[in-house]
């Protein structure tokens, strides 16, 4: 096995590095106090191609894999973004990027890949608020007209609906009732944002201040069959290439924050002296620290294989689900501990953790839960009987 | 216009703890991080927006280990168009005038308008391998140089004194010009430009390439040999400024433009 990065990579990670140390945690400090988006940092991401990673050359972006994708993640993150790091390039490169590269058709990659890759921004609009995580029981619909779709529903956690360009909008084209599998008769759509027929109401969060989440309101939405993304009524299939690499992003961005706060503790921990010893010399600090990060660079490993698999073409539902569950218990033992190690400072604005700890609370709920990523592993990974 | 970049790799010191090695003569190098001197990095930014603007090549060139590649991949990844490596044991101790005559022996063969240099480098911080070059070429040189402005056979250039001063030159090309941190705000290496750089070729050059014999390169073909590296001791200075706040503020201004502080 070898660990070793190429060239290429060791330089995506450089370059992820040198941009996180120009946005660092005073600059987070202040979007998320602002409720502003980062424009310069995008605007930085964008110069450096990182939109583009996944899009193939032939589309204007870098050709390369998933794994890359994660180590400019979990870098950007690690090295003082936070979950900034990951958010914006799972909104834009993994729901629009990847969603089309995979499976979109000639014109649609030609219309959409190229502007991705240049910073286009986009959204994914799947959740629903009597669906949740079962997603198969999605009650937005899209009926056939003619040579058009009628889509009505509504969505709900639906981030960056705001500045997206473009959504892929998960719609049911056959009720359950009358689909031959449960599975079957979802179909996605590209949709242009903004749209007169959308309507999206922000949604105040815990964190993450910086981005905006909605929701998002379809009313008679009339769109071209030009715009089914893949098959009809195949869309759940589809929607794994996207949910498989959105799990892996969150759990990079789980492992850096985790990383970035554990760091931060350990500088704190080294100077902070009571008692005549600094607070990094007692196991009650150490211990916890050195736990939580041994725990990390495992889920680490995980999350990479996952990331293989998927760069293959292979089957990674089970390592990205496995991943997620690690990658998200390590990241929050990780952020509070840091955030004991700081003692009363760990409370304070100024310090930074309490604003990791709000961001890395998203992750046990969000892309899955954590309770349904164990599920799934109960049931595909160890063939025990389905528990809900 | 064909420019060539000379670029060093170093190692990142600003947060590191240093440490001596056994010798008594250079610093631990395990653990620390190696990147492209600061100053080169400007350098190298400089010339790739001079070739955006009016055409031609950019060649980055260095003499080092095999490891600096990394930091030749760099350039190539911002925009150079080739890479030459100029590695031997031979040169192994060699002192800035020795690391000239081996840049020397190379450039000379090569069509160039302009070369630039960072203006020092962060772990020697010698500021002598661009102007000692400059004199072997038989070209004229600035150092500290803050901006460049291109004309017809020539180049305008502002300069950095001390205490804030600029001084303009105009300084007929082909030259050298070592470059000031600042000159520019260096771009990011991008994706596209990572997957170009894989495809360029590194081209790497011995001492037998170079026209040099061993007595030229190395220590013995140094002027200068290090007899010690050492931390140096801690010592705690402090000022008393006197006179009415109005006062203490003007030294204080004058104190900070003297150091190029503001």
């Amino acid at each position: 096995m070898d660990f070793e990065l190429t060239a290429e990579q060791k330089m995506i990670v450089e370059t992820a590095a040198e941009i996180a140390r120009d946005f660092g945690p005073e600059y987070w400090r202040e979007k998320d106090k602002k409720h502003e988006f980062p424009e310069d940092f995008w605007k930085s991401l964008v110069d450096a191609g990182f939109p583009g990673i996944l899009i193939p050359e032939g589309y204007g972006g870098g050709g390369m894999g998933m794994f890359e994708m994660l180590l400019a993640m979990e870098t950007l993150v690690s090295e003082g973004c936070g979950l900034a790091g990951e958010w914006f390039l799972c909104l834009s490169s993994i729901f629009g990027g990847a969603s089309i590269t995979k499976h979109g058709n000639e014109t649609q990659k030609e219309k959409y890949l190229p502007k991705i890759a240049k910073g286009m921004e986009f959204c994914l609009a799947l959740t629903e608020p009597d669906a949740g995580t079962n997603t198969l029981n999605i009650k937005t619909t899209a009926a056939k007209n003619g040579d058009e779709y009628i889509i009505n529903g509504q969505k709900i956690f639906i981030s960056g609906a705001d500045r997206a360009k473009g959504t892929v909008l998960v719609t049911r084209t056959t009720p359950v009732d009358k689909a031959p599998k449960k599975t079957l008769g979802l179909t996605l759509f590209i949709v242009d944002l903004p749209n007169p027929a959308i309507e999206i109401i922000p949604i105040e969060k815990h964190g993450i201040h910086y981005s905006k989440t909605f929701e998002f309101y379809i009313n008679d939405l009339h769109v071209s069959k030009e715009n089914v993304l893949g098959e009809v009524d195949k869309g759940w299939y589809l929607l794994l290439d996207t949910l498989n690499p959105e799990r892996m992003s969150f759990s990079a961005a789980a492992c850096g924050l985790g990383l970035l706060a554990i760091k931060k503790a350990v500088e704190y921990a080294k100077e902070r002296k009571v008692f005549d010893a600094p607070i990094g010399a007692h196991q009650a600090i150490q211990f916890p620290l050195a736990e939580a990060k041994s725990k990390i660079e495992a889920a680490r490993l995980l999350n990479y294989k996952a990331a293989w698999l998927y760069d293959r073409g292979q089957e990674c539902g089970a390592e990205a689900n496995m991943a997620k569950v690690a990658a998200v218990e390590a990241g929050t033992e990780a952020v509070y501990h840091a955030m004991q190690a700081f003692g009363g400072y760990g409370y304070a604005v100024e310090y930074d953790v309490e604003r990791w700890w709000r961001e890395i609370n998203l992750i046990r709920l969000a892309p899955v839960t954590h309770q349904m990523a164990l599920a799934f592993i109960g049931q595909h990974v160890l063939g025990l009987p389905k528990s809900y | 216009m064909d420019v060539i970049v000379c670029v060093k790799q170093v190692p990142e010191t600003a947060e590191a703890e240093l440490k001596i090695d056994a010798s008594g003569k250079k610093i631990e190098k395990t653990g620390l991080v190696f990147d492209i001197n600061e100053w080169d990095d400007y350098a190298l930014e400089e010339a790739v927006r001079i070739k955006e603007k009016f055409g031609g090549t950019v060649t980055a060139i260095t003499v080092g280990p095999e490891d600096s590649d990394s930091t030749l991949r760099k350039c190539l990844a911002r925009g150079a168009d080739k890479a030459i490596r100029l590695t031997d044991p031979k040169f192994e101790g060699s002192d800035a005038f020795a690391t000239a005559k081996i840049l020397h022996s190379v450039i000379k063969t090569m069509h160039f308008d302009l070369i630039l240099t960072g203006a020092q480098a962060g772990d020697d911080g010698s500021a002598v391998v661009g102007p000692v070059l400059a004199e072997l070429l038989g070209v004229p040189h600035a150092a500290m140089v803050k901006k460049i402005e291109l004309g017809e056979g020539k180049a305008v250039v502002n300069r950095e004194l001390e205490g804030g001063l600029e001084e303009r030159l105009e300084v007929k090309l082909p030259a050298l010009f070592a470059v000031q941190t600042g000159i520019n705000e260096p771009r990011y290496v991008s994706i596209m430009g990572i997957r170009k750089a894989m495809q360029k070729e590194i081209k790497v050059m011995r001492l037998s390439d170079t026209g040099l014999n061993e007595s030229e390169v190395g220590e013995s073909g140094s002027w200068l040999k290090i007899e010690k590296l050492y931390v140096p001791p801690v010592e705690k200075q402090a000022e008393f400024l006197q006179g009415s706040p109005d006062e203490i503020a003007t030294k204080i201004v004058e104190i900070l433009k003297s150091r190029g502080l503001i």
